[in-house]
């Protein structure tokens, strides 16, 4: 069934993020922040989603760009996927987030995909985005958490009603860096740490983020704590181009006389949020990052984990690759 | 704001007062002001009339807005630059760029396969950069440098290397995915005149084919590349 006729929109260009957020603070509900329109236009042509005034952020002068800055690197939320993982500046400080940005979807998503659209899509459970009258759409079922539910994307962690998952490939590695999320509204700016700007459904389970309507998430802030260290990011989907990850994971661990002295790691699409491994962090650190930390590692990061009928290959995958970014960063 | 009635006409759009809650998966879809996300009353049961007026988009647009726009949004006429010329053509908000350029600019080089980004066929260059113009609109490309297949064509009638090589090394099958491979090989010659076999499997590897003509396209880039 086609369904490629989009319902009438109006469009608004602003040229500032004053007049932005203006506008989007006067839409409130009924307005929409476009970036590249990768995620945006899909929901509108697939008519699950409707805002009748779209914001487009294309103009707004000062979004888009890498710059640096005292204590870190600033990206702008316009600045587009293959912006970002061409920039010498990324590949030589951050080089978990460049080579996460190289493994979205395709080369033409990655020209016009920005990485704030990129961390504010929204999920890809296939129920959800059908548009039945799922929890996340305000309904009182899960399709997806039944004896006969297609759940093989969903989660391992973190049910709660709805079992979506994280669909980013940017945002383990954002969370990894410790990256800050610059969000501005009417009311001024506000900066959230990545780990809390991806939320589950026990927080709000309309949203995968904190972003409100009036929102617009103007930059990303990387600081210098983890610039050059071992970093590791590995995606496995069923395809290279296009296909979101089953599982992704990102991680940065600096090594001192042959101990991992510092660590982050985070996966994605194993819940809703990219889950960041603190268990993993705690066993690795202070030991050598060789074949039985690795062993150790994998074994305590899939623990706990709760899969459906037809995700449960995600566990050994979840502890290979958290095998091999300790044994191989 | 606009309504919904005059979008697509022809389409009864039940009101949401008529809205069941019980009606299994397909009964439940389309719950507006019942819902709190912001569904489309309807559409999914009218589907066929939907696809329809789709499919006839450049002779209904006229009467797909009659209203004015609303105060602040978009100017309708505009220019556009494609293939080096200045076009001028009334573009609604919501019109990608692959709409404008086949149903109102008569570029029917660009072909349109899924219209969600995942296919290619609809790749064009945007000041050199390949694009989906199938997810892009229209009016975010006022200013942008917009090529299609139709533009690659020489001054004399001739066709641009990568397309004669892909003649040469018999490139396509069927031939739909053929201008959005073009266009990203182009865009790839232009960016890396002599790229490794895997770059350019990278960099066309945002373009499907349905006749699996994959190790073709990629003999006709190396062999552009080379000629040029
Ligand atoms: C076919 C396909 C395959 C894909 N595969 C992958 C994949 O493998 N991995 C992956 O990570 N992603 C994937 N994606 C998602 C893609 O990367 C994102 O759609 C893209 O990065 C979104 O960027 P955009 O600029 O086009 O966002 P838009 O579509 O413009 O926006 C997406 C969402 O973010 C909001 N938003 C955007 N910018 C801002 C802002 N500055 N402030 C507030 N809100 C904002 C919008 O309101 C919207 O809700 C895929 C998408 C498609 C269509
Ligand atoms: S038609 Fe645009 S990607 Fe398929
Ligand atoms: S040649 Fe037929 S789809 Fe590619």
């Amino acid at each position: 069934m086609s369904k490629d006729m989009m319902r009438a929109f109006e469009l608004y260009q602003p040229d500032s993020v004053e007049n932005a957020v203006e506008l989007l603070g006067r839409f409130g509900a009924d307005g929409w922040a476009m970036a590249g329109g990768n995620d945006t236009l899909d929901w509108f042509k697939d008519r699950v989603k409707y805002a009748g005034s779209v914001v487009d952020l294309s103009g707004v002068e000062g979004l888009s760009g890498i710059r640096e800055t005292a204590d870190g690197v600033e990206i702008g939320a316009m600045t587009t996927l293959t912006e970002i993982e061409a920039s010498p500046l990324i590949q030589e400080r951050y080089s978990v987030l460049a080579d996460s940005a190289r493994r979205v979807a395709s080369p033409q998503i990655r020209n016009t995909g920005t990485i704030g659209g990129n961390v504010a899509q929204d999920t890809r459970c296939w129920y959800y985005r059908y548009g039945v009258d799922c929890y996340r759409a305000g309904g009182n079922s899960c399709y997806a958490d039944t004896p006969q539910g297609q759940n093989r994307e969903h989660c391992l962690w973190g049910a709660d009603r709805c079992i979506a998952v994280t669909p980013s490939d940017t945002a383990p590695a954002l969370v990894v860096l410790d990256a800050r999320m610059a969000i501005v509204n009417a009311d001024g700016e506000r900066e959230v740490p990545a780990e809390e700007f991806f939320i589950g459904p026990e927080i709000d389970i309309e949203r995968m983020t904190v972003l409100e309507p009036g929102d617009l998430l103007t930059a990303i802030r990387i600081p210098n704590d983890w610039a050059g260290a071992q970093f590791y990011f590995e995606k496995v989907a069923d395809r290279n181009t296009w296909d979101f990850p089953l599982v992704n994971i990102a991680s940065a661990m600096f090594v001192e006389g042959g101990a991992v002295s510092r660590i982050r790691m985070a996966a994605g699409a194993v819940e809703c949020v990219p889950r960041r491994l603190s268990v993993v962090e705690e066993i690795v650190t202070g030991s050598a990052p060789d074949e039985e930390t690795a062993a150790l590692a994998g074994q305590a990061a899939v623990r706990g984990a709760t899969p459906f009928n037809y995700n449960h290959f995600k566990i050994p995958l979840l502890e290979n690759l958290v095998k091999r970014a300790i044994r191989d960063s | 704001m606009t309504d919904e009635k005059t979008l697509v006409s022809g389409i009864d759009i039940p009101s949401p007062a008529s809205a069941t809650d019980d009606g299994g998966v397909l009964g439940t879809i389309g719950r507006v002001g019942a819902s709190r996300r912001q569904f489309i009353k309807g559409v999914i049961s009218s589907g066929a009339a939907v696809s329809s007026a789709g499919y006839v988009f450049g002779g209904m647009a006229g009467c797909a807005t009659e209203e004015a726009p609303m105060a602040g949004g978009v100017e309708r006429l505009i220019s556009l630059n494609v293939n080096g010329e200045t076009r001028r053509v009334d573009v609604l908000p919501y019109e990608t760029l692959a709409m404008t350029l086949r149903y109102k600019l008569g570029l029917t080089g660009t072909k349109l396969g899924c219209d969600r980004a995942e296919c290619g066929a609809c790749t064009v260059l945007l000041d050199g950069v390949s694009t989906y113009s199938c997810s892009t609109l229209t009016h975010t490309v006022r200013g942008r440098a917009i090529r299609t297949v139709e533009g690659l064509e020489g001054p004399n009638g001739e066709l641009h290397p990568v397309q004669q090589a892909m003649i040469d090394e018999l490139g396509p099958q069927c031939g739909f995915c053929t201008p959005g491979q073009v266009m990203a090989a182009v865009a790839l010659l232009e960016a890396n005149p002599s790229p490794t076999r895997d770059e350019a499997r990278f960099a066309l590897s945002g373009n499907l084919c349905r006749c699996g003509a994959y190790d073709h396209y990629l003999n006709s880039v190396m062999r552009a590349a080379q000629s040029a």
